[in-house]
């Protein structure tokens, strides 16, 4: 049974990543979990500089999810490259880097001093932290901008390029277009939704922003539907993200189309979810009698007549 | 140390307090290498609601097993409150450092509020194991809620005077210190973030050594969420994170702002 997949330039043992900003840099994790068992390893969001994060609180509990609003905390990449790449470099899996900058120069920056260094397979760019005041969002809500970034990018670099999409926009497969376009690998979403909690007894925002990025079993439907539309729109591959918790949602997210699938916020709760979710794909494999788990990938069967969400069909109109 | 991520079979759940639970689990390795300030993340349910594990000190070790206390707060303590001999939770630790007990001091003085006592049994243990002096300062909101289990030489505060000394745990601190002689004190401080910026404040006027046992919202516990930062005095980074470099701080590391939690 073949669970591998080649994504790029980048050969993934199975279809399982660990979502950045979820993972630390490898070696937090290392105790509680067989590393070389995951396809990949998305690290934590590099910067440039380091970057110190917000201010408590900020993370919150909210129904089957979480609200985080972190900041992007890091250690910037002269530390990432001094101190977390070595122990990265050394494990068994792939290393995707997720890069997050506030102008299209610092991406750049960011990514070609990443050329110079070996064991790394792919680069994820962040273009959709919904918690920083500069950048994040901000190109990834503007299909120009995420243009120019992909663009920019892409002309630098043979690796693997994967740009990490935001649902906080309308059409979240016009991104995925332009992506596309503009010569990435493969698209990732999404990342989180924002959200917000209050506290009834103080009349204060729980979080230090106010708002957060909503995460966890809550925003799994959200998550699927927009990687339908996405693999709609577009023939590059998507790696699925979005409270994939088992490896019951993990196959949901192949059946609408995802390649691939990152394991998030599931990892706060168990470290070694990421692992039991591959473990579980393979053992769905065999019972179904799946050779390929590529038979998976947007394998799902819509009954003939069934109307296509509006999405869908107004892109389809857009094409006519 | 090697670490545990598994499910645990519960021994006993008794009520201790006024919503207050003693709950024992059985862990051979947990029990065998606990060291007192670290903490454990438990999950109450597979069930995705709570979704999160949530930090408990272990606050004694019995043979095999360990015991923690807790008050009833959210939904997870409301399901734990729940579970009986026989019953699983998912455990995962022992995290986090330890208190400083092995330090140079004459006198270890406990300074505990609320649940913020839960820690304290089993370095009391560890401490009377290393024949060193204790002194335990317990305030809590009235009689109903004091929890002295496994305590030594304690005193009382209550927030209504319902039992001992009627005030803040400080300021039953305060009134002893000043009329008793105490051997190079160390206090060791857990509880309310209000509680534990009164001992920094306390402990820095009167120059005793002192550290405090930090609660925080929390995710993951091991150090890949980044949500539990608690301000650091100097250095060039600005936050700890309460889970891996703490629960245990030295008073002169960390700064406590407004906005954190009473």
């Amino acid at each position: 049974m073949n669970t591998s997949y080649t994504l790029g330039s980048m050969h993934l043992k199975n279809r399982v990543l660990v979502a950045s900003g979820t993972f630390g840099y490898g070696n937090e994790a290392a105790p509680y979990t067989d590393l070389r068992a995951l396809g990949g390893i998305v690290t934590k969001s590099v910067s440039w500089l380091p970057r110190q994060g917000n201010a408590p609180t900020r993370i919150a509990e909210t129904p089957a999810g979480m609200l985080n609003s972190i900041g992007l905390a890091n250690v910037g990449i002269d530390a990432f490259i001094a101190e977390k790449l070595p122990f990265l470099r050394e494990i068994d899996t792939e290393i995707i880097v997720n890069i997050a900058a506030s102008t299209t120069e610092e991406y750049i920056r960011i990514l070609e001093r990443l050329e110079g260094e070996e064991g790394i397979a792919a680069y994820e760019i962040n273009v959709s932290c919904p918690n920083v005041k500069e950048g994040g969002l901000n190109f990834g809500t503007r299909c120009d901008m995420t243009e120019t970034i992909t663009r920019e990018l892409r002309r630098r670099t043979e690796r693997t390029l994967i740009i990490k999409l935001t649902p906080n926009v309308t059409h979240i497969a016009d991104f995925a277009k332009s992506c596309e376009n503009e010569g990435a690998d493969a698209v990732a979403l999404i990342n989180t939704l924002v959200g917000m909690a209050v506290n009834i007894r103080t009349r204060r925002p729980v979080l230090s922003t106010i708002t957060g990025g909503l995460s966890g079993p809550a925003i799994k439907p959200v998550a699927l539907a927009k990687v339908f539309e996405a693999s709609k729109a577009i023939s590059i591959p998507i790696i699925g993200i979005g409270g994939i918790t088992t490896w019951q949602d993990a196959i949901e997210f192949l059946l609408v189309g995802a390649s691939a699938v990152q394991v998030g916020t599931a990892s706060f709760r168990d470290p070694d979810a990421a692992v039991k979710i591959a473990r579980g794909m393979e053992t769905y494999c065999r019972e179904e009698g799946v050779e390929d788990i590529q038979d998976l990938v947007g394998a799902l069967h819509i009954d003939a007549g069934t109307a296509a969400p509006g999405f869908v069909k107004a892109r389809e109109q857009e094409k006519v | 140390m090697s670490v545990i991520n598994t499910d645990v079979e519960v021994t006993s759940n008794e009520q201790v307090a006024e919503e207050t639970f003693a709950l024992r689990f059985h862990s051979p390795s947990l029990a065998g290498q606990l060291l007192p300030g670290q903490f454990i993340n438990i999950r109450v349910s597979d069930a995705v609601e709570p979704l999160l594990r949530r930090p408990y000190s272990i606050s004694s070790v019995h043979g095999e097993e360990c015991e923690i206390l807790f008050s009833l707060l959210g939904k997870g303590t409301h399901i734990l409150a729940t579970k009986r001999a026989g019953d699983r939770i998912g455990i995962l630790g022992p995290l986090g450092n330890t208190f400083g007990y092995e330090k140079d001091f004459g006198t270890a003085v406990i300074v505990a509020g609320g649940i913020g006592v839960a820690p304290f049994p089993h370095l009391t243990r560890v401490l009377q194991q290393r024949a060193i002096p204790v002194l335990t300062f317990l305030g809590a909101r009235n009689a109903n809620r004091v929890v002295t289990r496994g305590l030594a030489n304690v005193h009382v505060a209550t927030d209504d005077g319902s039992e001992g000394f009627h005030g803040t745990v400080i300021q039953a601190l305060a009134a002893y210190l000043d009329s008793h002689e105490v051997d190079r004190p160390r206090l060791f401080a857990c509880g309310p973030n209000a509680m534990l910026k009164a001992t920094q404040a306390f402990a820095h006027e009167r120059g005793f050594a002192c550290e405090l046992s930090l609660e925080s919202e929390m995710a993951c516990g091991i150090g890949i969420c980044q949500g539990c930062p608690i301000e650091r005095t100097e250095g060039e980074r600005k936050y700890a994170l309460v889970c891996t470099e703490g629960p245990c701080f030295d008073s002169h590391e960390i700064i406590f702002h407004e906005h954190h939690h009473a």
